[in-house]
């Protein structure tokens, strides 16, 4: 799989935020158009989300444990993506907001995000798995996909992993 | 082989393998439902896996307009009419505005019996963790895969025990219950992990009851909430379908991540405050707190026997000055067996408004969105903050007794003093 290297500042946020926080339930019941919805990214959370990572060329969000829980609402990975966001880092993450995020290619890693603060300048290679932290100098690995989700992202999402096979078909189901 | 919890069973099962904790498998799945926050996102990602307007078995698929409905805008109008027209292409199976709540009609209706294997685009699915069904919320994109195909992949999770022991005192009621539980485990007490509930306790509850406890497995990030199907499940289930039970129960040697074991006979009804689900606190606790609104109803309270419990309450009292009450039954099928005993009539009596079956004002889409600096005490499974709409709102989340208790009270009540 072919995985750029991405580079950003750093957005910092808690623990346990949820996916009204991401996308509230006012706006998402009223489009499918996720870059017009984009706007009110993480609004509950941070108001100028939107604003700031269009004005630093996309961002990373980094965050603590349990991001993205609550909704099973697509739209929290979609919208993310939408504003630019490169990469949602945590500690650890809810498990429907986790597949979402594959499903729609949101990349999403699971690291010490106690290391980063905010304003931190990331290098993230997903393909190695590490963060490197351009400011302090020091890096961040994380473990791998599961096979099953990396080849779903081989295959450009599970939308185009179907339409290629015409249903499932993994060359490495089992664990 | 060692002996498996009820989620390895079903995944078995409809895995066509025996698998266990952590093992990945693709699996059929018995039933797909969508509502309207997600089907329009299902349909443009069926047709983006080449299956525009199809689904594998049109008898297997459900689309609910229930989150935003009646429509209360032009774009939510436009989205609603994209699910009518898949539904009449596909042959899918549509449940209009006035239905009631997708977690609701989906066994009401006779969709999913025990040992089912079925996914919801609706993160609350694993409400019929309670009717023995492995059920679990996914997003869109995997919602129309199952549509699709008929499958999905899983990794089977662990699975947490749960033992309700004692006996539940009087006034306090299974949804104290499981936001106790949400209190002691927290957000993330149990995520990527099936819960398994069990016990006296849960014997002695209704179905209904049982759903209230399952919905809100969701709430500690499980991706199941599940129940054995004794023979309280399984004539609930004959009477409201013909779909043959395939019952599954966990194996006496079946390896469990750990076990909770909780003694509810001191319990005191529970209160989830502002803005977090697992923020709860016994209702002694709670300073004197004012409300303006009350929510009796969504997909985790919003049924017959809730309703009969709010009208214990309610019968013969007023709403206290500057406080209104929305009731939302969970389906069609409640409203009108609430009207034939009476409930509806106690509720608009005591001044309360009555609203289509739905969601009612759960997810902030309409229905009730509260002021700046209100509270409201809701039977609903979300307190977040902008839940309902407003982010300069305080929500807390109470049984239907508390929420009675609450509304003619003016400030979050006790109800204790009603079943003495």
């Amino acid at each position: 799989m072919s995985t750029p290297i991405l580079i950003a500042p750093a957005f910092k946020y808690g623990n346990d935020i949820n996916t009204d926080y991401i996308i509230a339930g006012k706006y998402k019941f009223q489009s499918t158009d996720m870059k017009a919805m984009a706007v009110h990214a993480m609004e509950e959370l941070d108001p100028d989300y939107y604003d700031k990572l269009q004005q630093a060329g996309g961002g990373f969000l980094v965050a603590g444990t349990n991001f993205g829980c609550g909704s099973s609402r697509e739209q929290a990975p979609l919208v993310l993506l939408n504003a630019g966001t490169k990469a949602v880092l945590a500690k650890s993450f809810a498990r429907i907001f986790f597949r979402n995020a594959i499903n729609t290619g949101l990349p999403v890693v699971i690291c010490d995000t106690d290391q980063i603060d905010a304003g931190d300048e990331l290098r993230l290679d997903l393909a190695t798995g590490v963060v490197h932290n351009n400011i302090k100098g020091d890096s961040l690995t994380f473990a791998p996909l599961p096979p099953v989700m990396t080849q779903l992202l081989e295959d450009g999402g599970l939308a185009a992993h179907i339409r290629k096979h015409g249903t499932f078909a993994f060359e490495k189901e089992q664990k | 082989m060692p002996g498996q919890t009820i989620a390895e069973k079903i995944f078995s099962r409809h895995g066509g393998h025996d698998v266990y904790a952590d093992d990945i498998v693709i699996a059929d799945v018995d039933f797909v439902m969508g509502q309207d926050g997600t089907s329009p996102l299902a349909i443009k990602a069926l047709a983006a896996m080449g299956f525009e307007n199809k689904v594998f078995d049109p008898t297997k698929v459900a689309l609910v307009i229930d989150h935003s409905s009646p429509s209360p805008l032009e774009g939510v109008s436009a989205l609603h009419k994209q699910m009518r027209d898949f539904a009449a292409a596909s042959g899918a199976r549509l449940y209009d505005v006035g239905c009631g709540v997708c977690h609701q009609l989906l066994p009401e209706q006779g969709h999913v019996v025990p040992g089912d294997l079925v996914v919801g685009c609706d993160s609350h699915t694993c409400t019929y963790g309670a009717l023995n069904v492995f059920s679990t919320g996914v997003g869109s994109t995997d919602g129309a895969a199952a549509m699709a195909t008929g499958k999905l992949w899983f990794k089977v999770p662990r699975t947490i025990k749960v033992i309700f022991t004692g006996t539940l005192p009087k006034g306090v009621f299974a949804k104290d219950l499981i936001l106790y539980l949400t209190g002691q485990l927290g957000a993330d007490g149990a995520t990527y992990e099936a819960l398994e509930f069990s016990g006296p306790v849960i014997d002695t509850l209704s179905v209904e009851a049982r759903m209230t406890i399952s919905n809100m497995a969701i709430e500690l990030g499980a991706k199941a909430g599940l129940m054995v199907a004794d023979d309280k499940t399984l004539e609930w289930v004959a009477a409201h379908g013909t779909r043959e039970s395939h019952p599954v129960a966990p194996d006496p040697d079946a390896i469990y991540e750990r076990t909770v074991e909780i003694d509810v006979s001191d319990l005191a009804p529970q209160i989830a405050c502002p803005h977090t689900v697992d923020n709860v606190v016994p209702l002694s606790d709670l300073p004197p707190t004012p409300i303006a609104e009350g929510v009796l109803g969504t997909c985790t309270n919003g049924r017959l026997e809730d309703f009969a419990i709010a009208a214990h309450i309610i019968k013969g009292h007023k709403l206290a000055p500057g406080v209104r009450l929305v009731v939302a039954p969970a389906s069609k099928d409640i409203f009108l067996d609430a009207i034939a005993a009476g409930f509806i009539q106690t509720f608009i009596e005591a001044g309360a408004c009555i609203v289509t079956p739905g969601c009612g004002p759960c997810v902030g889409t309409h229905n009730g969105v509260p002021s700046d600096g209100e509270n409201v005490i809701s039977t609903a499974n979300r307190n977040f903050k902008g839940r309902m709409g407003n982010s300069n709102a305080f929500i807390y989340l109470g049984s239907p007794a508390t929420v009675a208790a609450s509304v003619l009270a003016g400030h979050i009540n006790d109800p204790r003093p009603y079943f003495e």
